[in-house]
């Protein structure tokens, strides 16, 4: 403490410090210190809390099929969620620089940081809903699907029995004979509703072409009837958009093309030849609906996209307000320099920021090991055992049904341990602020 | 911070990105650096505006929903009703509105959140004067104590409060929900407060002495003004972290008149059935910190960057 602030400071009677400070020390002290202290001594004691098991809480922590799934999903929340946060933080705090509503698009990032994890959750649990038609991120993946892939071209097309094209497992069909370059291949389907096909063009045969494996993918039902098996009769459409796959015997794909609007398509002959022809089963699966968010896989990886949702804002506020002490020379200089934007940033901009960018990801750190609203609510009861994080395991196990206090203390010692780090960094920076 | 020419500097119109050619004198950017710059700038414009969409989108589903009727929610997306204004409706409010369940949950939100951000200010501000300003054995330890608290995680006390308050037949009740966080905004409430009386100039506490003014007095009347801007930085934050809050609410309040956090996480449970109820309800449990947010964006951000430590 400098000398110069003692003077200052006046010491005062004792009753009037005891007036101005015991109320607050008295509720930090009961509700906090005595807690840590308690916690520690319960963490020793079994569920009951009536005897003593030295660290078989711990053991068990590390050891139970539950908890290290927590332990893990914890794992993977603090190395990624606070590195993409910041990230993101980062990039958008240097964009914002070089435009003039930066002001509307930071208070619209940094919404959400004003609202709770409860009203979150709920605003992801219908983003996230599995039916495209209602789940914004499954709607989203849909269209931008169907777009390149152009979905599945057609799911009811199948060929009659015995006309050379067999079923496989996964749903494609192989075509019997071997692909010969210079004779066209007729692969007839059957099965599509006429009014699916009613857009098609005409089917046409294919050339023979020396150089290319070639052949026409057609609906074999001629409109009014009529018409002859497995032959091209005037009138029947083409079946355009499907993939047709050139097959090594080994299983391995050695060319593929897709039909034309006249269902015609063509391999190149040094590929091509000699393999087998088959229509990939991409284009007879199912539409094309979207991933189960909330499934067990992906679970975890979309709450912790809906935390980045909430806390991208805080770290953008604050590396803003740290890119705006950078001293501008120093950027015009690297400028004058020759030195183009992504230099000056990765050279410059990001070293010169390092000790902010530290401070976020710590804090990010330390918040995201306290998450548990997210997760309680986003995850559905099927899945949110793989969802589970140490937060929600301490209130699961001690106030949600688990009745092990037990446990319970000693999840809470293991955040309170992970906490330290912070904490002496805080006191350290204390202390340098003193010094100054 | 140093120097004002920093707080200047982001105002100052952005120079080109970079030169190709750069002879002395005042610098002319060629044709093909600012045609480059412009199209830079547009891909930033388009980046940031698609980002921003992104980031409402999921909010205005939300309130999307919250005006649908049921069976339109359960028929299609949200989306459909931009084009369709004949679905909007307002009955999801008023049905929720008229509903006692949610409106008592709504007092209590609110007989826990306003007693608690009194509390801290109270509590926190009176502590932070005596580590500013008075002189007593033990000071720097204590404000050390009291900085290592900032970052305890809640979670670390809530079995051994459970049990205190049980024993004080305060558990599950809003008194129970008022100390637990009054207790746990204390160490930043104190922090905050603490480093912002510190700059008050001594001159005028001591001249406020000479002229006689007791402890009280200096605290009413000098510090507490002077005082304003942090406390009302700190009483928005402690308001927003209060009334967000659903962990603690979830376990220390009564469950028969719960807060709307805890009321709306209980209607959870058959997502796919009520989101009439839950749109609407959490929009409504939105607006009260949305209005702060906007009303007071200066005193948040200082708020969140002061509590970066916690």
């Amino acid at each position: 403490m400098a000398s110069a602030k003692a003077v200052a400071v006046i010491r005062a009677r004792p009753w009037a410090v005891a007036c101005f400070l015991l109320p607050a020390l008295l509720l930090l002290g009961a509700l906090i210190v005595y807690p840590i202290g308690y916690t520690i001594q319960r963490s020793l004691f079994d569920a009951s809390g009536s005897s003593f098991v030295g660290l078989e809480n711990f053991q068990d922590l590390f050891t139970n099929e539950a908890t290290r799934k927590a332990l893990s999903n914890t794992l993977i929340w603090i190395v990624v969620a606070p590195a993409v946060a910041t990230g993101l933080g980062l990039i958008f705090a240097v964009l914002t620089e070089r435009i003039r509503w930066a002001t509307a698009f930071k208070l619209v990032v940094f919404m959400p940081m004003a609202i709770s994890m409860l009203a979150a959750g709920i605003i992801f649990r219908l983003v996230y809903e599995q039916d495209p038609d209602r789940g914004l991120a499954n709607a989203a993946l849909v269209t931008v699907h169907d777009t390149f892939s152009g979905g599945a071209a057609w799911p009811d097309a199948r060929p009659r029995p015995d006309t050379g094209l067999t079923a496989q497992e996964d749903g494609a069909y192989l075509v019997d004979a071997t692909a010969r370059a210079g004779e066209p291949v007729l692969l007839p389907l059957v099965g599509v509703k006429p009014a699916d096909a009613s857009g098609e063009a005409e089917a046409a045969p294919a050339a023979a072409d020396p150089g290319a494996v070639t052949g026409t993918v057609w609906l074999d039902f001629a409109p009014g009837g009529g018409g002859t098996q497995d032959v091209i009769d005037p009138g029947e459409k083409a079946l355009s958009g499907l993939k047709v796959e050139a097959v090594r015997e080994d299983g391995s794909v050695a060319a593929s093309a897709t039909t034309g609007d006249d269902g015609t398509f063509s391999l190149p002959a040094e590929d091509a030849d000699g393999t087998q022809l088959r229509l990939a089963a991409g284009n007879f699966t199912a539409a094309y609906n979207g991933v189960e968010w909330l499934g067990p896989t992906l679970v975890t990886p979309a709450i912790i996209a809906s935390y980045v949702w909430m806390w991208a804002g805080f770290a953008m506020v604050l590396i803003a307000a740290g890119l705006a002490a950078v001293p501008r020379e120093t950027l015009e200089a690297a400028r004058v320099d020759g030195a183009n934007e992504w230099q000056v940033f990765r050279r410059i901009t990001v070293p010169l920021l390092a000790p902010l960018l530290a401070v976020v990801l710590v804090t990010l750190m330390i918040n995201v090991l306290k998450v548990f609203d997210l997760v309680y609510v986003i995850a559905p009861s099927s899945s949110q055992a793989d969802a589970n994080v140490l937060a929600l395991e301490l209130y699961r196990s001690s106030f949600g049904g688990g009745a092990n206090q037990g446990l319970g203390s000693a999840i809470a010692v293991l955040l309170l341990v992970l906490c330290v780090p912070m904490m002496i960094m805080n006191v350290r920076r204390l202390r340098q602020e003193k010094k100054r | 911070m140093s120097a004002s020419t920093e707080a200047a500097a982001p105002s100052a119109p952005n120079p080109p990105p970079h030169r190709t050619d750069a002879p002395a004198g005042p610098p002319k950017p060629s044709l093909a650096s600012r045609i480059g710059a412009i199209a830079g700038g547009g891909a930033v414009r388009v980046v940031l505006t698609v980002l921003a969409v992104l980031w409402l989108l999921p909010t205005a589903g939300l309130l999307a929903s919250s005006f649908r009727d049921p069976r339109d929610i359960a028929s299609s997306g949200w989306w459909e009703a931009l084009t369709d204004p004949g679905q909007w409706t307002g009955a999801n409010y008023s049905a929720l509105l008229s509903n006692d369940a949610f409106t008592s949950s709504l007092w209590t939100t609110i007989a826990i959140t306003v007693p608690s951000t009194v509390l801290v200010i109270v509590l926190g501000a009176l502590a932070a004067y005596a580590f500013a300003w008075l002189d007593f054995p033990g000071r720097d330890w204590l404000f050390v104590l009291v900085v290592a608290l900032l970052v305890v995680p809640v979670q670390v006390a809530l079995i051994p409060v459970a049990r205190l308050f049980n024993t004080l037949g305060i558990f599950e009740t809003t008194v129970g929900v008022v100390i637990f966080h009054s207790a746990f905004g204390l160490p930043f409430a104190i922090f905050l407060l603490r480093n912002f009386f510190a700059e008050i100039p001594r001159e005028l506490l001591e001249a406020a002495r000479l002229d006689g003014a007791g402890e009280l007095r200096l605290f009413t009347r000098v510090v507490l003004p002077l005082g304003g801007p942090a406390i009302a930085a700190l009483g928005i934050f402690q308001f927003m972290w209060v009334w967000n809050d659903m962990l603690v609410a979830l376990i220390f309040a009564d469950s028969s008149s719960p807060p709307m956090t805890v009321a709306l996480q209980q209607e959870m449970r058959q997502f796919g059935s009520n989101i009439e109820v839950l749109a609407p309800g959490a929009f409504l449990s939105m607006l009260i910190p949305l209005g702060i947010f906007f009303a007071f964006q200066r005193q948040f951000v200082t708020g969140v960057m002061a509590g970066s430590v916690k």
